[in-house]
């Protein structure tokens, strides 16, 4: 296996070091990296160098919408977007309610080899959010299935939730929560309050999410099960979680690119590619999921990347999907939202794009410090780079991403998935013999 | 046809072409020559096109009221507005559309006199005679104007005309009017001395 | 103007010139001849994906008599129904070289998606977009409130006026209401007071940033002596399980228009209604046939103010962009 020094980069922003990259692991940092001359010399001056990026939330839509998405282009989006490790979300067609299903996600995912596919098993048969799926079953399946969601769906019966962080328990699982209470959200379109009021579209009241957090941890704290919520969204579910954690309950959060960046001002134009679920809060909203993230309440980013065919976007706002793409801009989202805010470090980013996730996802060979010995999942980013988004050049199969045309800081130079480069010079690193 | 007041010159000064008083002989000409073409002010209405039509129709109507005892002069005017029937809509910003206003007798069996401040192409005139032929029917329109400045583009003629002008295509006329402008005068602008 | 999307596009002089167009418009349909040449040769699709006669046939009367060629498209047993995109639809109209599109549309946005998501170069002209916007039905409001209550009121139009000073109260069903929205904005704009009278679970959240008075007392309204008072329809499915009202009885006691309500108006006040009305829910008969009503006037003129708005967009050359052009913030 061919070796490579990264030379120069910052490791987590921090001190420069050589690093060599060998047989899958990290093998050398410092002078003694540069010892093997044989090694493919990758330029890191100027660049930092983090470990490969975890997403804890990722739709990858295949099986049942290879239109949007298939594993092979989702996870060459992820690796491009640095990261080495993608959870893929359950609501597939079918569901990923069985360990039959699950597998066949993990083994597309390796075949691929672009990164490391974990498969989120479903929560509920067919997400139907009433009977229990097999969770063992697929937690002792070859995907090792840790994560259990319904998301997409709110896992809305107390009775069933209460069940599930139960049962979970056995085989150290993790149930993550899409907290909508749909009763309050039956015909919601965006969020709640004054640009919905004005455009004359359903609203999707706050409480609608923070009622099910605060359900959620209590029955947590009641069973003393984890709890994970996905894609928090407002101000008084960061609050709400805040509150948990003081209490001692194990609960972690995280929030999306797009929730830390973008707000329901954007709706005014009814351009679908702002429609998501939850909805783009307010300016305030976005103000504390920032400032929860920077604090620690909120424990990871996920990107929630949701590909949708174009014409599921391409009409009338009521009749769009709901979901945004996210795996190759969320980096430098977090950058520009965080980094240049000046409200987290790049040991910080590393924190919440990839020790954290892997932790609440149970990876071992995941989210590892830059350290000798540990495998070599490794992104290295410039940070000084700015750079207009345009759909059409992402590797994802879908065009549905909010932050088209706008220009984000920083760009992933390169990827190594196990030791091995799947992006160098910014561009995937096509394998001989690898198919789609 | 008027042309906007706000128009710059496109080159060299304008001339002065009618003065206050000049102006006001034409119109006193022009009201006594409809006076005899039609034996009298009878069945006779002044329909003004808007916007500088409209005072030159009332200028007159008062003309003939003071030649004619008993006459009066607000019963026999009235204001055409053309924009709905114009042929050249699409190729210019929107018009703003005016008012019609009608004598009390309205057009049937009356003798109209189109009053406008210039004719050029004959479209604003041929554009009044189909918005006349939606209101009424008269015994005949008749068509009155201060300057006739050539270059028309369908055949149509003015029975009244206070002063010919022979103009090249590119200058441009300008009528003022103290209601509208606030002095009188007819200006050629853009003319090589 | 390019299109007319929302009556909060409208600024204070645009929205005059609608008027006085209108006002112009109206005095052609006095005479026997009421057909226009104006808009000979182009060519007006109503494009409904809602029910709505009255207004297609408002429309649809406004482009004839100005000479428009009128194509009706409804979504019922067409291909919309089929599951047509409103894309697909709006590219069809299009290539059958649509001059403007008049779209009344269940999804609130939907014309300024038709707009300006590039699927026409026509211009597009909103009947009602959901919960959203009905620009001219607000102009045919302040249209009719214009002549009944400004000026020398009931005669002539009072061209160039606006509506300051007025109060108008709007009431009911204020969350679901495309007109209510379009009435807060406009009327503001053309200097009245509003005051939105409905029962808390009818105002939308959110409402506090609009630029209106809300009250949930209708008795309260009528003693401040409103100008005009604009009754909305209520839905009888808003009631019910989960329903915004316990019952009709109810709703009609506290917010309903009858005649004793009727005579604590001002002597000059009008009734409004958009239509079509629930007699005995909303309004009782007595107040819907009364003389201060102007129900059927708002009718009438709804023809006018719509060949003002056709005309408006569709008689000038385009123009690039600059002041004329409404709703260009994309």
């Amino acid at each position: 296996m061919t070796a490579y020094l990264i030379r120069g980069a910052s490791i987590l922003g921090e001190g420069v070091a050589d690093v060599l990259v060998q047989d899958g692991r990290v093998a050398a940092i410092g002078a003694t990296a540069s010892d093997d001359t044989s090694a493919v010399v990758v330029p890191g001056e100027g660049l930092v160098l983090l470990p490969g990026l975890v997403d804890l939330h990722t739709h990858l839509r295949e099986p049942g919408r290879e239109d949007a998405e298939t594993i092979w282009s989702g996870t060459r989006a992820a690796a491009l977007g640095g990261f080495t490790c993608v959870h893929a979300m359950a609501n597939t067609n079918p569901v990923q309610d069985t360990a039959g299903v699950v597998e066949q996600v993990w083994r597309l995912g390796r075949d691929a080899g672009w990164a490391d596919v974990r498969p989120v098993g479903a929560v509920t048969v067919g997400l139907a959010g009433t009977q229990l799926a097999e969770l063992g079953t697929m937690a002792a399946s070859a995907a090792a299935v840790r994560v259990f969601s319904d998301d997409g769906r709110c896992v809305h019966d107390p009775v069933v939730m209460r069940r599930a962080l139960e049962y979970a328990k056995a085989f150290d699982g993790v149930i993550a929560q899409h907290a909508q209470e749909p009763a309050l959200t039956a015909t919601a379109q965006m969020h709640e309050g004054l640009v919905s009021a004005e455009l004359g579209l359903a609203g999707w009241p706050a409480v609608a999410e923070e009622a099910i957090i605060a359900r959620d941890v209590l029955l947590a704290e009641h069973v003393g099960s984890r709890l994970h919520v996905l894609h928090l969204s407002t101000a008084g579910s960061v609050e709400i979680v805040r509150w948990a954690k003081g209490r001692g309950i194990d609960v972690t959060a995280e929030a999306t690119p797009h929730h830390l960046y973008l707000t329901d001002e954007l709706v005014r134009g009814y351009d679908p590619v702002f429609k998501v679920n939850p909805p783009l809060r307010t300016a305030a909203d976005v103000e504390a999921v920032r400032a929860g993230l920077a604090d620690g309440t909120i424990d990871v980013v996920g990107t929630d990347h949701a590909p949708h065919p174009r014409e599921d976007k391409d009409c009338e706002w009521a009749a769009a999907a709901f979901g945004m793409t996210g795996l190759e801009t969320a980096l430098s989202v977090v950058q520009a939202a965080m980094v240049e805010t000046g409200r987290m470090t790049w040991a910080d980013v590393a924190r919440v794009m990839s020790f954290t996730p892997a932790v609440i996802g149970r990876v071992a060979d995941q989210g590892r410090p830059v350290q000798v010995g540990e495998p070599a999942n490794l992104t290295l980013v410039d940070p000084a780079v700015r750079r207009v988004v345009r759909p059409q050049d992402q590797a994802t199969a879908s065009l549905n991403t909010p932050f088209a045309g706008m220009e984000l800081p920083g760009r992933v130079v390169a990827t190594f998935l196990h030791g091995r480069p799947t992006v160098l010079d910014g561009a995937l690193v096509e394998r001989a013999g690898a198919s789609s | 046809m008027s042309v906007p007041a706000n128009t710059a010159a496109s080159g060299g000064d304008p001339v002065e072409i009618l003065g206050a008083g000049d102006m006001s002989r034409a119109l006193t000409r022009i009201g006594h020559e409809i006076l005899e073409r039609n034996h009298g002010a009878e069945h006779l209405v002044l329909l003004g096109i808007p916007t500088r039509g409209v005072p030159l129709a009332r200028r007159l109507a008062a003309g003939l009221a003071r030649v004619e005892p008993g006459l009066d002069a607000g019963a026999l005017v009235g204001d055409l507005d053309v924009t709905m029937y114009r042929d050249d809509l699409a190729h210019q910003p929107t018009r703003s559309v005016g008012a019609t206003a009608l004598p009390a007798g309205g057009l049937d069996g009356k003798v109209v006199v189109l009053v406008d401040d210039v004719l050029f192409s004959g479209r604003t005139i041929r554009a009044a005679l189909d918005a006349i032929s939606d209101l009424g029917r008269p015994r005949a329109v008749q068509l009155a104007v201060l300057v006739d400045r050539g270059h028309r583009q369908l055949p149509i003629r003015a029975d009244f005309v206070g002063k010919n002008l022979p103009t090249s295509a590119g200058e441009r006329v300008r009528v003022l009017l103290s209601e509208t402008d606030g002095r009188d005068a007819v200006l050629l602008e853009g003319a090589r001395r | 103007m390019k299109h007319l999307l929302s009556a909060g596009d409208l600024d204070r002089a645009q929205a005059v010139t609608i008027l006085d167009t209108a006002a112009a418009m109206a005095a052609t349909q006095e005479r026997q001849i009421k057909k226009l040449p104006t808009l000979r040769g182009r060519t007006v699709v109503n494009l409904f994906f809602e029910d709505s006669t009255r207004t297609r046939i408002s429309f649809e009367t406004a482009a004839k008599r100005l000479s428009a060629d009128v194509i009706n498209f409804s979504a019922k047993g067409s291909s919309v129904s089929k599951g047509e995109s409103l894309k697909d639809t709006a590219q069809t109209l299009q290539a059958m070289g649509a001059d403007a599109v008049v779209i009344r549309h269940h999804a609130s946005g939907a014309p300024h998606r038709l707009a300006h998501a590039g699927w026409t170069a026509g211009a597009v002209v909103n009947a009602g977009d959901g919960t959203h916007q009905h620009p001219t039905q607000a102009l045919l409001d302040a249209y009719t409130l214009r002549r009944h209550l400004v000026g020398l009121r009931g005669g002539t139009d009072p061209v160039g006026h606006d509506l300051a000073g007025l109060h108008v109260a709007i009431v009911g069903d204020v969350l679901h209401s495309r007109v209510a929205r379009s009435n807060v904005q406009l009327l503001h704009t053309l200097g009245a007071r509003v005051t939105l009278v409905a029962p808390p679970t009818l105002v939308p959240v959110g409402v506090e940033s609009w630029t209106a008075d809300v009250s949930y007392h209708l008795d309260d309204v009528l003693d401040q002596g409103p100008d005009a008072v604009m009754m909305l329809r209520v839905q009888r499915e808003r009631m019910g399980g989960g329903g915004f009202f316990p019952s009709p009885w109810e709703y009609t006691r506290g917010y309903g228009l009858d005649a004793r309500r009727l005579a604590r108006l001002p002597e000059h006040a009008i009734v409004m209604h958009p239509g079509p009305m629930n007699r005995g829910l909303e309004i009782s008969a007595d107040a819907a046939d009364a003389d201060r009503s102007v129900v059927v006037e708002q009718v009438a003129n709804g023809v006018a103010v719509r060949m003002a708005v056709l005309y408006l967009v569709l008689a000038g050359q385009e123009q690039p962009t600059v002041d004329g052009q409404i709703g260009a913030s994309a």
